[in-house]
């Protein structure tokens, strides 16, 4: 099992190493340079080299590369070229958005996916089963940003129940800041919750064929109390790794979302950075995401290798 | 045009969505209890964040449009007008030879933090934006001046090369803003001027907030707080003025929806002007460009008024030059190159392209580009040029057009004031060497009467027109939305600014 | 059976309109006509037109076709590589190549798929093309699993240790044995990545890194149909629809073909 550990640990930082790589060098050929962008069309050359100097632009790349891994080891993100403040507060800034709206949208999408799985697991066949799979196969099939405007008539323009985006802050109140993250939840929330409800009717589903099942139902349960007793805590495998799944999507992909409710989140400073050509924030978020997700599947498979030690010797 | 299309929208809600109905209902509740206390605070809303708060170290319109007269303030300023003011100095006297300026300096003006404001700042901020290693954006506003020699702490002498009847006009920019030593390295995190309003929060990719400065040497602004928010998205823009998150939007991005703003009595929309001249810029020292009837069959090609109506909603003005039309130096020179789609394609038959050409089209982000530009691709199209369509960033507009020239055809908005000068820059993104430019605007900077100084500018502009150097657009419209009890907003935009002090709700 | 029938009804509605586009649309979709923007659905324009006073529907009809064919590129860019790369690891099983291929997969399934698509059109430029390559990246991993998985299962079983008694080499018994059997699993398979190209092509079009204009997208029609939802909703609908009904199509199908194809798992319907 150590070794195991130790060959998987090796190998997520190799990964970790090739990321960094090419995030750098592929970033380094934007065409583009934030010095430029900053001082716009009437600067002249010599005060854009001087403001290149002063962002410490003007060594080369490779030392510039060593120098952004070095740190960010230590935990240094370096300086934004644009903001001139540290990328770590910056990021720390964001996630307080981010993280937040992530498991907002989680907690939405479970809330709703279990139960309506559940109900259209206990009742397949029926009239309500397949209406439960019309929905949610209408629900895969919405674009989040096509629903995010529906909602933003409807909720913020028309009804004014919600604002339309912005984020107050935590600071002023607990209550305002769910409200603000209420509706990009919701978007965020309904092809997810629809995903999830199908996966979860058909793993119980899978589960309800299964021999200890058949015994349960011989001993007299109902299908339903079958169900709920014994095949949910097998159906949520595959569940689990569905939501594992979805929370680093919603982390790194709800940017088209934080631009239609104009949220400060992560997504959206990374955007906002690409076009400023602020490229060391841009790097140092991509690697922040990359980093999360590997160490997730690390930590999955570390788990399941526990588990099912057949797995070690990698199946 | 435009009176047209507010009467089809009005009458449009009707067949809108179903829910129209109860948001009417439900919109009137919420209105109904909005009633109180005179406001003293304002959400203004604004499309772009400043990436950092210092007018002396950044090229973005944004800065100045958070902190130009409200927290930052030059010896000279701008008023809403357009006009030089005095700011900071009170007065000033020029030397007979034109070689010196005397500034009198205002007394008892202190910085946010205290210090108090003396003619040893002037000579720093200057010094400062002059200096080998400055990241002054604008540097080329101090051109000419060779010495700053304090007289005594509220008396300064601004000594020249050469006599600069710009002078007054280059230190009203935000970019000449004085700045304070003991300040000036952190003023892109927390600036420190003078001015009405101190900078209080800066959350970023969200707001800024300013606060009203009770030590502020001239009149007391009524506001106590001021939240820029940024907002870059347009239907955010919207939801946000709709929603009430949002009292104001000076620039509002998007013109499509200020027929709806119209049509809404809580809302009232400024339209006013800019000084951004949007053209159709051709790289002239490129093939087949280079020939000055390619050049004048594009001029034809074009429709303005079909642009302004398709990408502005009806909003800009047609220009026939580089030259805003609300300068009294105005020539009207659209004449020069109507709309006259035969006309182009026997220029190109006669330039050697009788079946047109292929070239490309660059499109910057903003609206008047990216939707002006499919509009002119489509009609260059109608006479047989081909011109594709390339989408592209700032950051690369940036290097790759105005740096190293290379391109075809650009659509942009030059938004600097007085810029006309441009055209007599052989190294300018145009390729365009014209000497005759470069006599004229040689002369216009020694020259310092009026009638002259008009005459030598519209020589310029039948110059610029007539040599077809680019296809010349519209002029920006400066399009605002702001709740129907502000008063003190800035109708026109003479520079990018949101000046504050002088804003207030009505009752 | 059913969902089969609707779903590829659906989708062929969608195949034979972006075919027939090629030949006809109701009107041109690269002439604009200003003075007649933002009309909304008649006998004349069945879905109204634009802020161009272009052809909603012939929009509609032209933007299928980019939609399509950008996914289904992309889908063969996952299946032309990750098939491959899923035989090979297989074949290899436990080896450094497949040691390499799987954590090269977890790699990039562990980038942000948009924000790659953003970074890649920063450096090349916003194109159908640059679309199809980032979309089609993370069509690997996908394919290289699904195939490494199954082709796993069957080298265990009989048939193989026939053909490998009989001398076959590693690669013959991929492409010979294992192929065929594994077929079955990327047509299902395909179908939904295809349907998930179309979500994503349109994502991308909508934040501007699609087809560039003229050509119409489906994202950018969205896009730019935002600002104007207030007072021409039938701008944002349309396209909002296809969309929608274009991927349910596809779904179904996908849902369809595999209750078809895979008898194993026809017993309880998803």
């Amino acid at each position: 099992m150590l070794r195991y550990a130790l060959s998987r640990l090796i190998s997520l930082g190799a990964s970790l190493l090739v990321a960094s790589g090419v995030v750098f060098f592929a970033l380094e050929i934007v065409p583009g340079d934030p010095a430029s962008y900053m001082l716009g069309m009437n600067a002249s050359p010599e005060t854009v080299a001087a403001l290149r100097a002063e962002l410490g632009l003007d060594t080369g790349a490779l030392a510039r590369y060593l120098g952004w891994v070095g740190g960010m080891l230590t935990g240094d993100f370096g300086i934004s070229y644009t903001y001139r403040v540290p990328v770590a507060e910056m990021i720390v800034d964001r996630m307080q958005v981010s993280l937040p709206l992530a498991f907002y949208a989680l907690f939405l999408s479970t809330a709703i996916a279990f139960p309506v799985g559940i109900w259209a697991a206990s009742r397949r066949g029926s009239l309500a089963d397949s209406g439960v799979m019309g929905v949610t196969q209408l629900g895969v099939a919405v674009p989040n940003f096509w629903f995010a405007m529906l909602l933003v008539l409807v909720f913020a323009i028309n009804l004014r129940w919600f604002s339309a985006g912005g984020f107050p802050g935590w600071d002023k109140g607990f209550w305002g800041g769910m409200k603000a993250l209420t509706l990009p939840a919701v978007a965020l929330a309904l092809p997810q919750a629809s995903i999830l409800a199908r996966v979860m009717r058909s793993a119980l589903l899978d589960t309800l064929g299964e021999d200890f099942i058949r015994t349960a139902r011989a001993k007299g349960l109902t299908r339903g109390q079958a169900l709920r007793r014994h095949a949910l805590r097998n159906a949520l495998i595959p569940v689990l790794t569905i939501i594992g799944l979805q929370f680093s999507f919603l982390l790194a992909g709800a940017i088209i979302i934080e631009n239609v409710f104009f949220l400060p989140g992560l997504g959206r400073l990374v955007f906002q950075a690409i076009s400023q050509r602020d490229l060391i924030v841009v790097e140092s978020v991509l690697m922040l995401l990359v980093f999360a997700v590997v160490a997730v599947t690390f930590a999955v498979d570390l788990a399941y290798a526990a588990v099912d030690p057949r797995l070690r010797r990698r199946g | 045009m435009r009176d047209e299309m507010k009467v089809s929208l009005k009458r449009r809600p009707l067949t809108g969505w179903p829910v129209r109905a109860v948001a009417v209902a439900v919109g009137l509740v919420v209105s109904a209890g909005g009633a109180g206390a005179q406001q003293t605070d304002i959400t203004i809303g604004m499309q772009l964040e400043p990436p950092n708060l210092d007018p002396t170290g950044g090229a973005a319109q944004a800065i100045d449009e958070v902190t130009y007269a409200n927290v930052f303030e030059g010896l000279t300023r701008f008023g809403p007008d357009g006009s030089v003011l005095p700011a900071l100095a009170e007065s000033w006297v020029i030397a007979p030879d034109g070689l010196s300026w005397e500034f009198k300096l205002r007394e008892g003006v202190t910085f946010h933090d205290g210090t108090p404001f003396t003619a040893e700042d002037v000579a720093f901020s200057i010094e400062r934006a002059m200096a080998d290693d400055s990241t002054n954006a604008q540097k080329q506003l101090f051109e000419g001046i060779n010495s700053v020699n304090v007289l005594d702490d509220y008396a300064v002498e601004i000594g020249l090369d050469a006599p600069k009847g710009s002078l007054l006009f280059n230190l009203a920019w935000g970019d000449a803003v004085m700045v304070s030593p003991a300040s000036a390295e952190s003023n892109a995190s927390n600036p420190v001027g003078t001015g009405p309003f101190k900078f209080s929060e800066w959350v970023q990719g969200d707001h800024v907030e300013l606060v009203r400065n009770p030590d502020y040497w001239g009149e007391a602004p009524k506001l106590e707080s001021v939240e820029f928010r940024f907002i870059s998205d347009p239907t955010a823009a919207f939801a946000a003025m709709m929603a009430g998150d949002v009292d104001a939007f000076p620039v509002f991005p998007a013109p499509e929806n200020l027929a709806q703003f119209e049509a809404d009595p809580r809302f009232s929309v400024i339209v006013g002007s800019t000084e951004g001249e949007t053209i159709l810029a051709i790289n002239n020292g490129r093939e087949p460009f280079s020939d000055i009837r390619v050049r004048e069959a594009i001029a034809h090609a074009i429709d303005r008024q079909e642009i302004i109506d398709g990408a502005m909603f009806g909003y800009g003005t047609p220009i026939g030059t580089h030259f805003a039309p609300h300068n009294p130096a105005y020539l009207d020179l659209t004449g020069m190159s109507e709309h006259d789609p035969e006309k182009a394609k026997t220029l190109l038959a006669e330039a050697g392209y009788p079946d047109g050409f292929s070239t490309t089209l660059m499109l910057p982000p903003p609206t008047y580009a990216r939707r002006g530009g499919e509009i002119v691709a489509a009609q260059l199209r109608e006479v047989g040029i081909d011109a594709e369509i390339i989408n592209i960033e700032w950051a690369q507009w940036l290097e790759q057009v105005f740096k190293n020239r290379d391109y075809d055809l650009t659509i942009v908005s030059h938004t600097e004031p007085m810029d006309i000068g441009i055209y007599a820059r052989k190294d300018y993104y145009f390729n365009h060497d014209d000497p005759v430019m470069r006599t004229l605007m040689a002369g216009l900077d020694e020259t310092a009467d009026e009638t002259e100084r008009t005459k030598i500018l519209q020589a310029a502009e039948e110059q610029v027109s007539k040599n077809y150097v680019n296809g010349f657009l519209f002029q920006l419209a400066k399009t605002g939305v702001a709740d129907a009890r502000i008063r003190g907003l800035w109708e026109n935009a003479p520079t990018a600014a949101n000046d504050m002090s002088a804003v207030y709700w009505e009752e | 059976m059913r969902a089969l029938l609707t779903g590829g009804g659906i989708a062929g509605v969608f195949a034979l309109a972006a075919l027939v586009s090629f030949f006809w649309t109701p009107y041109d979709v690269e002439v604009m006509d200003i003075s007649g923007k933002l009309a909304g659905p008649s006998p004349a324009h069945w879905f109204g037109t634009d802020h161009f006073g272009r052809d909603i529907f012939s929009m509609i009809m032209v933007g299928g076709r980019v939609s399509i064919a950008v996914a289904i590129v992309a889908v063969g860019i996952g299946i032309g590589i990750g098939v491959p790369l899923g035989l090979t690891a297989a074949a290899q099983r436990g080896s450094m190549l497949d040691e390499l291929i799987m954590r090269g997969n977890d790699l990039v399934f562990a980038f942000p798929a948009l924000l790659i698509a953003i970074m890649i059109t920063a450096v090349f430029g916003p194109s159908a093309v640059n679309a199809i390559i980032a979309i089609g990246i993370f069509n690997v991993p996908v394919f290289a699993r699904l195939v490494r998985g199954a082709a796993l299962s069957l080298w265990t079983r009989d048939f193989i240790l026939a053909a490998r008694v009989s001398g076959k080499g590693k690669v013959r018994i991929s492409v010979e044995h294992i192929l065929p059997n594994v077929a079955n699993l990327l047509i299902v398979q395909g179908t939904i990545q295809f349907s998930l190209g179309i979500l994503a092509e349109a994502g991308l079009s909508y934040v501007g890194l699609g087809a560039q204009p003229p050509t119409p997208s489906w994202g950018r029609m969205l896009a730019e149909s935002q600002t104007m939802i207030g007072f021409a909703p039938h701008l944002a609908l349309f396209p909002g629809l296809a969309i929608v009904l274009a991927v349910l199509g596809l779904n179904l199908m996908g849902d369809g073909l595999r209750d078809l194809l895979d008898p194993r798992i026809r017993r309880v319907r998803t």
